[in-house]
């Protein structure tokens, strides 16, 4: 394996990294906080990628999609929170998943009747289009550094706003002691409904962005979801920073596992199973070994 | 704590099975085939409510051993002739249950909100290694194409190509299932997880180890959740990777909720009831359109059950004769 390879992979693990760390930051503050774990996380990822893809043919540019597309998204935060989340606080963690798997339910089929069940793609913008030749024959995707890079600003803006403002600071507050800002005298309805309402436009902003890297599918809202927790628990439930640590070393274990693997491809462990198929397995044999070695996560606490 | 079952259960339980048994009398064969998975998710869902319910460990990826189950049923079986159940039974049974150990031993350390995520990547796990690998057909899924028979020698027993000998193996399998469950819960080994389930830190001071109860409950739901998975198999003859996904797992934990847990009857009364819903939701007669977007239906149903019964079916309606509900009763389900 080449060293140009390996700096694509590495680049490609980063950003993968970063974009999951958009997704899995939602989902670790509104546990944080909230103390409600909603697997309907990942269904507005789904959301945002097909605003994008409704967005997009609608106005021609994927910057006017996300520019529409962020505020839907948080305005469905408030709904879905006011609607439903708010009967969670203080239920059990059972009760959570099972409302919320129910909501996965209802958005995936609604996603059914509106945008069909077929695949869909959506060009990036033209000026993002070419790659930047690394070596004669190698070339970086442009859209894939822009990607990378937006990912990056934006989780400098959410560090910004969780260690130097006001609401970061409660919401710091809220994650180490819930009961005792309630008691301070904060009105932990407005920022339960501001929490919940910024991590949902931070996993639709995940979708929008990504959109025309992906393809927009049904079921890419469980596939994200899953491997959110798996970076979560990585990192420790309810922990920013460990989500951010978590979801770089899924980028890279994805893609730079993924490449060692394919080298084997040859190999056959057993009939019917050869090394290469144990790419999507590596990151859970993480996430295994990294519990065994710390239960409660990287930056969790125990509970 | 599970005493005695009430009257009232035992009648429920015996109109559940009259009623599933006797399908082939009036039912064709669909009406059999939802009857035998009816049966089959409800053991399901008492082995779930054995980690759920008694134990307090809320496991969402216990398809993974339900799955698991089906898929080794599959590899086992020769693929021109039938596994004789003699063997294949405790073949599956058995990788079933060692699997459930292996995850056991590392998911078992963890707690809460850690337990539930783990239980699920596990599941996801062995849900990739089936669905990237071709040992069984990959995405496709496999075929049993013979069913199994159960034989002594030469002499064949019964075929579970007949689908009257499946159902009525199934019947036989949930009664057994039901009446062990009870006993190990009413032993002493069934006294210590329900304790653990109510303090665990007070049962360590106690002397107990309480990470070895739970790893044998652990292992012994997934066994079970397994003899599901096999007979499951059966019914079609079909495996696909679909079987060890989070939304089976999510589904066991509806049926368990919708019933009651903490109570033996609880989830198949759930099972029974939810695949019941779900059949009326494809009813395209009943509900129009919405028959091609059921899952809607399911999952405003799956709301309004959390919202609405929160001590399940069984709860509610043994609730409903009695003045104000202990809080303690609500807590366990039935009268300690």
């Amino acid at each position: 394996m080449d060293l140009t390879l390996l700096l694509i992979q590495t680049l490609n693990g980063v950003q993968y990294g970063l974009l999951l760390f958009l997704i899995a930051s939602g989902l670790t503050i509104v546990f944080g906080i909230m103390g409600v774990i909603n697997l309907a996380h990942g269904s507005f990822y789904m959301i945002g990628a097909y605003l994008a893809w409704s967005l997009t043919s609608w106005t021609g540019s994927i910057f006017w999609a996300v520019l529409l597309g962020a505020p839907l998204a948080a305005l469905l935060g408030l709904l879905v929170e006011r609607l439903f989340i708010v009967h969670l606080y203080h239920r059990d963690h059972l009760q959570q998943v099972l409302l919320t798997f129910g909501l996965i339910l209802i958005f995936n089929e609604m996603q059914s009747i509106i945008w069909g069940d077929d695949p869909h793609s959506i060009p990036k913008p033209e000026f993002l289009q070419g790659s930047i030749p690394l070596t004669e024959v190698q070339a970086y995707p442009a859209y894939n550094l822009f990607l990378a890079l937006v990912c990056l600003a934006l989780a400098g803006v959410m560090y910004w706003v969780v260690q130097k403002t006001r609401l970061g600071m409660r919401i710091r507050a809220g994650s180490s002691n819930p009961e005792m800002i309630q008691a301070l005298g904060i009105n932990t309805k407005v920022l339960f409904a501001t929490v919940f309402s910024i991590g949902v436009t931070m996993a639709a902003l995940a979708g929008l962005l990504a959109a025309p890297e992906r393809s927009i599918y049904p079921g890419i809202g469980e596939q994200v979801l899953i491997i959110s927790f798996v970076v979560v628990v990585i990192g420790g439930i309810g922990s920013i920073k460990g989500a951010f640590v978590g979801a770089l070393l899924i980028g890279l274990m994805d893609s730079l596992g993924a490449t060692i693997l394919r080298s084997f491809d040859d190999v056959e462990l057993m009939s019917g199973l050869s090394v290469d198929n144990l790419t999507s397995v590596t990151v859970y044999a993480l996430m295994a070994a990294i519990l065994l070695w710390r239960p409660a996560g990287l930056y969790g606490r125990a509970h | 704590m599970v005493t005695i079952p009430r009257l009232s259960a035992l009648l429920v339980l015996a109109a559940i099975v009259l009623g599933l048994a006797l399908t082939p009398l009036f039912g064709e064969t669909y009406a059999i085939k939802v009857a035998t998975r009816m049966i089959v998710f409800a053991i399901f869902a008492m082995s779930l409510d054995l980690l759920l319910g008694y134990t307090g460990l809320v496991s969402f990826g216990h398809a993974a051993f339900f799955g698991l189950a089906a898929y080794s049923l599959q590899i086992y079986s020769p693929e021109y002739e039938a596994a004789n159940l003699l063997f294949a039974l405790p073949v599956v049974l058995g990788v079933t249950a060692l699997v459930g150990g292996l995850i056991g031993a590392l998911v078992v350390r963890t707690s809460g909100i850690y337990f539930i995520m783990v239980t699920l990547a596990f599941a996801q796990m062995l849900f990739y290694f089936f669905h990237d690998s071709q040992i069984a057909g990959g995405s496709d899924g496999a075929y049993i194409w013979v069913k199994p028979v159960l034989a002594i020698g030469e002499v064949q027993l019964f075929s579970f190509g007949s689908r009257e000998a499946l159902l009525w193996f199934a019947v036989g399998a949930m009664l057994t299932v039901y009446g062990l469950l009870l006993m190990l819960l009413r032993s002493p080994f069934g006294q210590v997880i329900q304790g653990i389930k109510v303090n665990e830190h007070r049962m360590r001071a106690l002397g107990y180890d309480t990470y070895r109860y739970k790893l044998v409950s652990f292992i012994i739901s997934a066994t079970v959740a397994g003899l599901a998975g096999f007979i499951y198999a059966c019914i079609d003859g079909y495996v696909s990777p679909e079987l060890l996904g989070w939304h089976e797992s999510g589904i066991g934990l509806v049926m368990v909720i919708l019933g009651g847990m903490g109570t033996l009857i609880g989830p198949i009364v759930g099972a029974v009831a939810f695949l019941g819903v779900e059949e009326l939701a494809k009813e395209r007669e009943l509900v129009g359109f919405m028959a091609d977007h059921f899952q809607i239906i399911i999952g405003a149903f799956v709301i309004a059950v959390v919202l609405g019964l929160k001590n399940g079916l069984v709860g509610t309606l043994a609730g409903a004769g009695r003045a104000e509900p202990d809080p303690l009763e609500t807590e366990e389900g039935e009268k300690p």
